[in-house]
């Protein structure tokens, strides 16, 4: 049994990384929330899009023969767990499942959208709008970089996206995890590094403990893709990325609750994102009617 | 990134499984939780079977008498034993898991041949007396004194919370030489016979009625020098090698059992009508979805020492801090499983469950746990 990331997987994990840093820094990410205004959505940058269409985001699972780069759902999880932790904004998710079968998607010519239980993200920005939006009706979207929109009628999520979902959200735990740990490092009160009192370095402990279990779940349900391990992992990522977004922000402090600082980024997209695929009821219903089962036991 | 086993792996499963099926119909029955000589006889009679069959001391290295497999056949072994029923680890827990391993890494060739092939062949069992009343979790505090008598040490002082020491032949016993030096620097580790003179052990009854732990006075006892591994007030570090490094296999049959539990406790909510509770469900669900990402760290974790030789003990210490908590959780919504029959102490559940109290407590409180994570994961600063 070989559970870990391979040579490829971690010199991915690092191409990513260092992309994003430097296509989508800290920088790039408060222009993008100051962009947008109480009346102005905001915009997404098709310069970017088509970027990560060349570096590969959307065409990773397609077929080499296709265009594509030929990689599993493994090395796609590894690539959203970076746009996680960068909080990259866009129809990520939708343009990469829509990868081969609508054309320029792969690339990052096409945006392209999708109807999720009963939200579109980024529905006016989108060439291309996967299921039925008749009806839709725009929200003030609680997260400032992902415009929102209600439609009546649900559609189905697919089990892919879900996964990708989790990677998203498990990059976006481990973030707020080490953003946490630098500001308790340095911040002194009464004379010392907050980080010395117990209350807090057990708080960014359990931050550590919900990455690392999340993480197992997460990249064991990449390789199984198996319908439970995805619910499992979509409940224990998303706990680890908005329980740890919340207590980020409680490490912060004042400074957590200002609009100044990343850490309502993070809480706020981890809730948007905890709204995708299936409910936590029914992960969690799925899961008990597994124990049932015979292959359950 | 792969969960598939290696054509050997599933040689290795498949044997296994094999000879389960063929040694375990002919067990002796489990002997009563109160009956110690029975428990002792029979803990020691699996690990000799084990012995006889080729399965003793997988993860000791070779050279120690083990069969040095890898930790993935170690995961297997403990993860088939467990879903075949066999016995635990039992009163071998402290030879085969801790004294064994730290005497076949710091003892000397005569140290490694006197005690550790009794303990592969289920011969000798071994308990740990380390924790004291003024020390438990600043173990480094420990005041059990031991000075230097011609060719013996004389130790005084007191052990608590000792588990097996009624049935044990000797004691990994952690003894103050240095009162002097520095806590961390005055410690040596020796081996106690359990038999000699001076030596009183009073049981302590848990909470679940048994007595599975006990106090160990310690009034002149004579152990020889020849029996202390390392060097004299290195016994901090002796003891730390173990303790730190393991290969991730530690709770493997644990997490087996927690979900078999999981899926009886479905089963029993759907025979008394207490399924019909949505609420109940989702929690046992959920339950569900914590224990499969457990197995996944655990595969997770066994992978990585498969790569490196080991996973830091900082690894572990994530590990249970979860497995700890979530196992507690299980035996509460247990409880709403079985309802007013959840305070009936011949409910096995209901005993479980007050057991289950000790996992955030024993080998490490949680609090502990998270100040290891937090200092030597993190790198946040030391402190109180
Ligand atoms: C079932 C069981 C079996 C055991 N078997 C053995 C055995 O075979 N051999 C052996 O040597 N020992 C054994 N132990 C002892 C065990 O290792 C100790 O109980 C444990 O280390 C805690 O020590 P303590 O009980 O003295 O609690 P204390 O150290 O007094 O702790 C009391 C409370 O204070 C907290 N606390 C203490 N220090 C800190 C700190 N620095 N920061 C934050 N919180 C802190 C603890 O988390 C705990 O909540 C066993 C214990 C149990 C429950």
């Amino acid at each position: 049994m070989d559970f870990q990331l391979s040579e490829d997987q971690r010199a991915l994990r690092t191409g990513v990384r260092e992309l994003l840093a430097g296509r989508f820094g800290r920088e790039r990410l408060r222009a993008a929330v100051d962009a947008q205004g109480a009346d102005r959505p905001p915009g997404l940058d098709r310069a970017l899009w088509r970027e990560l269409g060349e570096a590969g985001l959307f065409s990773l699972r397609l077929p080499e023969a296709d265009g594509g780069v030929g990689l599993g759902l493994p090395e796609a999880v590894l690539v959203f767990e970076e746009a996680g932790r960068a909080l990259l904004p866009g129809p990520l998710v939708a343009t990469h499942l829509a990868a081969g079968e609508i054309p320029g998607a792969a690339t990052g010519e096409t945006v392209v959208a999708a109807v999720d239980g009963t939200l579109v993200e980024w529905l006016d920005e989108a060439d291309v709008v996967r299921g039925d939006v008749t009806g839709a009706v725009a929200l003030r979207s609680a997260d400032p970089l992902t415009p929102l929109h209600r439609v009546p009628r649900a559609a189905p999520t697919d089990p892919v996206a879900a996964v990708l979902t989790a990677a998203e959200q498990l990059g976006s735990a481990a973030r707020t995890c080490e953003l946490a740990v630098q500001h308790a490092r340095t911040r002194e009160q009464f004379g010392r590094p907050i980080g010395a009192f117990q209350a807090v370095k057990h708080l960014c402990a359990e931050m550590l403990v919900r990455v690392e279990v999340a993480r197992g779940a997460v990249y064991a349900a990449a390789v199984t893709a198996d319908p439970l391990d995805i619910a499992a992992a979509g409940l224990l990522a998303d706990e680890a990325a908005e329980r740890g977004a919340h207590d980020c922000l409680q490490v912060h402090g004042g400074m957590g609750f200002t609009w100044e600082s990343d850490v309502h980024l993070h809480l706020k997209r981890a809730w948007v994102r905890a709204r995708r695929g299936q409910s936590a009821a029914d992960a969690e219903e799925a899961l008990a009617q597994d124990l049932l089962s015979p292959a359950g036991r | 990134m792969d969960l598939a086993c290696t054509p050997e792996e599933e040689e290795f499963r498949a044997r296994l499984r094999q000879w389960l099926a063929e040694v375990l119909p002919s067990l002796p029955p489990k002997p009563s939780p109160d009956d110690w000589p029975g428990r002792r006889a029979y803990d020691l009679g699996w690990q000799r079977m084990l012995y006889d069959a080729g399965y003793a001391g997988l993860h000791w290295p070779a050279d120690a008498g083990g069969r040095g497999v890898t930790p993935t056949q170690h995961l297997i072994f403990l993860e088939e034993t467990e879903k075949a029923g066999a016995p635990y680890v039992g009163a071998n827990f402290v030879g085969l898991l801790h004294a064994g391993p730290t005497i076949a890494a710091e003892g000397t060739p005569e140290q490694r041949a006197r005690w550790l092939p009794p303990v592969l062949r289920g011969e000798e069992v071994w308990c740990q007396g380390f924790s004291e009343p003024d020390a438990g979790s600043d173990l480094a505090a420990l005041r059990t004194r031991a000075w230097r008598d011609g060719d013996d040490y004389v130790v005084s002082g007191s052990k608590i919370w000792t588990s097996h020491a009624e049935v044990a032949d000797w004691c990994e016993l952690l003894v103050r030489t240095d009162a002097r030096a520095p806590k961390h620097r005055g410690i040596s580790w020796l081996a106690m016979p359990m038999d000699a003179p001076g030596i009183t052990v009073r049981p302590l009854r848990t909470l679940a009625g048994s007595t599975e732990f006990a106090e160990v006075f310690l009034d002149e006892v004579r152990v020889p020098v020849a029996n202390r591994v390392g060097a004299e007030n290195d016994g901090w570090r002796v003891t730390m090698v173990t303790l730190s490094f393991e290969r991730g296999t530690a709770f493997v049959g644990e997490v087996v059992a927690c979900r078999r539990v999981l899926g009886e406790l479905a089963r029993e909510a759907r025979k008394n009508g207490r399924w019909d509770d949505p609420a109940l469900r989702r929690r046992l669900g959920r339950l569900n979805a914590e224990f499969r990402a457990l197995w996944r760290l655990t595969q997770w974790n066994v992978s990585e020492s498969e790569l490196t030789g080991g996973v830091p003990g900082t690894g572990g210490s994530v590990f249970k801090l979860r497995y700890s908590h979530v196992r507690q959780e299980l035996y509460d919504a247990a409880a709403e499983v079985l309802g007013p029959e959840a305070l009936d102490l011949s409910r096995e559940w209901t005993l479980d469950r007050l057991s289950s109290l000790s996992y955030t407590i024993a080998a490490g409180t949680s609090q502990i746990q998270r100040n290891i994570v937090a200092e030597r994961i993190l790198g946040l600063p030391k402190g109180r």
